[in-house]
């Protein structure tokens, strides 16, 4: 007989070895994530797929999935949490959603949609965060960075480079990129390496394609981001996951 | 019934969220029934007295920005930010990282063809701010329509749920940050 655990009330098959985050997806339960990727060793950083794991709070996505588990994902309080936690991550960084050519395809921007966050709340930073446009193909807009390192695994994991890396720590937190320059240019970064496309937000951007798809006609403008999750994420796996 | 009074203004915003809003087209004439307009560039009066909702385009970027939004705060039941400066500052919230002398002196002193190069300071000018800053960061906001600008719709379901006595709230299909 297959092990369950339960989410929200309903049982949820989970094989040994899966997280609850797995766990989840493939049964079609969407936990809330920005920094969780299928394909990559789970950092469990940006907080948002906080769960409670038989009354304690737990990352989702780094939490192993155990015989008699009553998890809870999407009530009230939880999803109040990761309201307050988007709102966060948007007055740290500038998030300036009319003027980045992500708006509309920006997970930070779907999840809090999904979250119905219609505001800040908290006083803004207004941090200045530089640009990098170094590169002839990529660029990186620190301002929208949110650190979930998704780029630094893809690189090393899937490109078999090392490109990205996060350095400092706190408030003083920053993407930073493997060139003696600190340059952008300066690395072996190519635009088709997954490290160039898996940003979440507009922190990293493939020049010249911003507009090829209108505002209006892109992934979460008519679907939300628990839909799109579901469907790519549920796909089979490339390669055997590794969660260290 | 009185009619509910309804003041608008935009401050450091683009009059934008103002188009959008007169984008309502025929549904004015019903919402005319129900509202009237006091202070609000529509109506032209200076001042507002006494209103049930404020609706505030813009955020603060000057020192007439932010006596504008306190008279609104004191004056409306309701006070409502509208649109993307309203709460995060928006586009004019990007000079935040220009140091302000600069900013003046490329738009008044060194800029391409500027004649008679000079900073204005007649005292009635009201005096810039050091960073454009979103409205709930200077009053209690009640509530707050997202989107650059907030489509017509998105006023519409808002009043409407206000003025049939239901708690606002937006769809995911309104909610729009661009």
């Amino acid at each position: 007989m297959n092990k369950t655990i339960t989410i929200d009330g309903n049982a949820i098959p989970f094989e040994d070895g899966q997280t609850i985050m797995e766990a989840a997806t493939a049964a079609g339960v969407y936990i809330p994530h920005l920094c969780h990727h299928p394909e990559y060793t789970p950092h469990g950083s940006c907080k948002l797929c906080t769960v409670r794991v038989n009354g304690r709070v737990c990352s989702a996505c780094t939490f192993p999935a155990a015989e008699g588990q009553d998890v809870l994902n999407n009530t009230k309080d939880l999803n109040d949490d990761r309201k307050l936690i988007t709102q966060m991550l948007f007055v740290e960084g500038n998030h300036f959603c009319p003027s980045c050519e992500k708006t509309g395809n920006c997970q930070l921007q779907a999840v809090a949609y999904y979250l119905n966050m219609l505001d800040d709340h908290f006083p803004h930073f207004y941090a200045h965060r530089e640009m990098d446009a170094s590169h002839h193909e990529v660029m990186i807009d620190h301002n929208r960075c949110i650190f979930c390192t998704l780029c630094v695994r893809a690189s090393q994991q899937k490109d078999g480079k090392d490109v990205f890396a996060i350095s400092g720590r706190g408030i003083n937190k920053h993407l930073i990129v493997n060139a003696q320059s600190g340059l952008l240019k300066d690395t072996d970064l190519e635009a088709s390496d997954q490290a160039a496309h898996i940003c979440p937000t507009g922190a990293i951007l493939i020049k010249r394609t911003g507009y090829t798809v209108p505002i209006g006609e892109r992934i979460y403008d008519h679907k939300q981001i628990d839909e799109v999750a579901l469907a790519e994420e549920s796909r089979p796996l490339s390669k055997e996951i590794d969660h260290g | 019934m009185a009619k509910i009074r309804i003041a608008t203004t935009s401050l450091a915003g683009c009059f934008g969220c103002h188009m959008s809003f007169l984008d309502l087209d025929e549904r004015l004439v019903a919402l005319a029934d129900l509202v009237e307009f006091d202070r609000s560039p529509i109506t032209d009066i200076e001042h507002c007295t006494n209103c049930d909702i404020g609706l505030i385009e813009g955020g603060v970027c000057n020192s007439e920005n932010v006596h504008t939004l306190r008279e609104f705060r004191k004056n409306c039941k309701i006070l409502v930010a509208v649109g993307a400066c309203a709460i995060n500052g928006g586009l004019p919230a990007m000079r935040n990282f220009i140091p302000l002398e600069e900013c003046l002196s490329e738009a008044y002193l060194d800029g391409l063809g500027v004649e008679n190069p000079q900073i204005p300071s007649d005292p009635e000018l009201p005096l810039l701010l050091d960073k454009v800053r979103p409205i709930h960061e200077v009053v209690k906001i009640d509530y707050f329509l997202p989107g650059c600008p907030p489509s017509a719709d998105v006023f519409w379901a808002f009043l409407t749920d206000l003025l049939e006595g239901r708690e606002p709230s937006l769809s995911y299909e309104l909610v729009h940050y661009d």
